[in-house]
């Protein structure tokens, strides 16, 4: 990135907290919700898509990485007195039973979401990052239902399946449209760079990647790591915004959601997920039509739940066999693409 | 033959496939400023050799040194490292990323900015098509275009020793020469070169010294140009009578 696109995203960035402000003020609470969930899903998305997409290894863990930060943010915020309400059946464990973050100190929770997250996805790509093929997705697969599974059943420390309620509602506009912002421009930054290059070397060939003198198992774990630590920090962004967090939160529903944003903007492409999450979170929510009950003249259309997943899957299928790499392919939108575009119009001398 | 320390040195190399025997045993040495080549049939264990060399395959026991190093038990990456580049059979450049990426791949190992951009356009003056496709995608190129490609990122590394992998493979005969005519420039500026090939009389002539293949084996071995007056080599590969 050279000094003049540092300068355009500075100014972008400026323009965003304007746009930020204008919806905090004058948008409705439905709006904002709608708004806030879409700027977590960019966040887990482009997360998602660099290691699904940059660096090709396929991943189906993304929700286990979420429930990990969701959770830890949880422990961390929710105040004492809540949890001794939260956990009456059985008692919380020490230590999270007498530590509470203060507001202040929300951002560092998520930070420790998003280690916790980042451990996690170090653990399932150690031993299977060094293999080539699908070792990956198998392993990530067990180990987001092992998350699960542990949310249900490790009563002490997550409440099983009650989930936990009353966590302070701290997520807003600020932080999921802020967070968001810094997320995309990270991991572009590091598409863009050395390491950037070589993640796309190991998807494209990795045994040429490896006579490139890059380390194939180093690269991609980091990648995996930093990829889990944005899953986690999403995840505790999503808890402190619905205010509670239970095992069916992060269900395998959310990887599929993930999935589908980030093959519908094209695998490989940061910006395309980002466009899709948003088209991707607005749909959704005007897609409930198809959910509700319809009376066309004297018929009753009884209305479907779970439709919307039928639409987003015909969706997927029919983008499969007529645009196969999504809406941008492996393209970004950069600044220079821009200037190019406001080149053509200039009149030709 | 020489008095001088080898650049890269191999002795009594052998590797196994599961339970096949593929090399029995080879030594071999590669002097500084050379062209070397292997030649050999198909299965007589030249790419695998190359593949030890380059750390893709273990060898079970044998050596090999670059020059006072040990390098038998480094993984790939670090034998990139050490100084030796390999020009992989089939090319395998990295179709979707742009000839630029490509090369700048090419020297993913080196921090020296300022030497990079020397190489590059030394790359440049070698293979003229790359700089006028330099945003083109790696896999839209033809396949004499991808060799250079592919030669040109191995070049990248400014590697002490460069080893190619069939360069001539499945290139039209026009090329064909051409690849030579470069092979031969880059060694001339000062790269040492080791060249697995079938197109053996086009190897030999450029070659300084050559060793012939046969099942895991070196036969034969002796200076480039005087195989190709050796009765045997001809018989067997060179197709006379």
């Amino acid at each position: 990135m050279g000094k003049r696109d540092y300068i355009l995203t500075a100014i972008l960035f400026v323009i965003l907290l304007f746009g930020l402000w204008l919806a905090q003020n004058y948008l409705n609470a439905y709006m904002i919700r709608i708004l806030n969930t879409a700027f977590i899903y960019v966040i887990a998305a482009v997360a998602y898509n660099l290691i699904n997409g940059i660096a090709g290894q396929f991943s189906l863990g993304p929700n286990g990485f979420m429930a990990l930060g969701g959770y830890t943010v949880a422990l961390l915020m929710l105040p004492v007195y809540q949890k001794i309400q939260v956990y009456f059946l059985t008692p919380l464990i020490w230590p999270f039973s007498v530590i509470t973050f203060p507001s202040y100190l929300f951002i560092l929770s998520l930070f420790l979401g998003g280690l916790i997250a980042a451990g996690g996805a170090f653990l399932i790509g150690f031993p299977t990052l060094r293999l080539r093929g699908d070792y990956l997705a198998i392993a990530s697969f067990g180990f987001s239902e092992i998350i699960f599974v542990l949310a249900n059943n490790f009563i002490p420390l997550t409440n099983g399946a009650l989930g936990i309620k009353g966590i302070p509602q701290y997520t807003n506009l600020w932080w999921t449209g802020g967070l968001a912002f810094l997320t995309v421009f990270l991991i572009r930054n590091l598409v863009n760079s050395s390491f950037g290059r070589a993640l796309k070397a190991i998807r494209e060939d990795e045994i040429a990647a490896q006579t490139m003198g890059i380390n194939p198992f180093r690269t991609k774990l980091l990648a995996f790591a930093i990829s889990g630590f944005f899953a986690g920090v999403a995840g505790g962004l999503f808890v402190t915004l619905i205010s509670t967090v239970s095992p069916t939160l992060f269900t395998f529903a959310m990887t599929f959601n993930l999935l589908i944003i980030i093959v519908l903007g094209g695998l490989g492409s940061i910006t395309g997920s980002v466009v899709t999450a948003f088209i991707f979170a607005f749909l959704q929510e005007i897609l409930r039509e198809v959910e509700a009950t319809h009376t066309i003249g004297s018929f009753t259309i009884p209305g479907i739940p779970g439709m919307r997943m039928v639409v987003f899957s015909a969706l997927l299928v029919v983008l499969m066999i007529f645009y196969r790499r999504g809406l941008f392919g492996t393209k970004e939108l950069s600044w220079d693409l821009v200037f190019r575009l406001f080149k053509k119009k200039e009149p030709q001398e | 033959m020489n008095a001088e320390q080898p650049l890269l040195m191999i002795d009594n190399l052998h590797v196994y496939y599961g339970g096949i025997h593929a090399l029995k045993g080879i030594s071999l040495e590669v002097y500084k400023n050379k062209i070397v080549s292997l030649i050999g049939a198909n299965g007589a264990g030249k790419s695998t050799t190359l593949r030890t060399i380059s750390g893709l395959v273990r060898s079970r026991t044998g050596n090999i040194k670059l020059k006072d190093n040990l390098i038998g038990d480094l993984p790939a990456h670090r034998i990139v490292e050490m100084g030796i580049a390999m020009v992989p059979e089939g090319r395998k450049i990295f179709p979707n990323l742009t000839v630029m990426e490509n090369l700048i791949l090419g020297c993913y190992i080196r921090k020296d900015m300022v030497q990079i951009k020397k190489d590059m356009d030394w790359i440049f003056s070698i293979f003229p098509r790359l700089k006028e496709r330099t945003w083109q995608k790696g896999g839209t190129l033809s396949g004499g275009e991808q060799q250079m490609l592919a030669v040109g990122r191995a070049l990248m590394s400014r590697p002490q020793l460069l080893m190619m992998d069939e360069p001539s493979l499945g290139l039209a005969p026009l090329l064909v020469k051409e690849i030579f005519q470069i092979i031969k420039k880059i060694n001339q500026e000062g790269t040492t070169i080791l060249l697995i090939e079938q197109n053996a009389r086009a190897a030999l002539e450029i070659s300084d010294f050559a060793y012939v293949m046969e099942t895991g084996k070196i036969n034969t071995s002796g200076e480039g140009k005087s195989l190709l007056f050796d009765e045997k080599v001809r018989k067997a590969y060179l197709g006379e009578d």
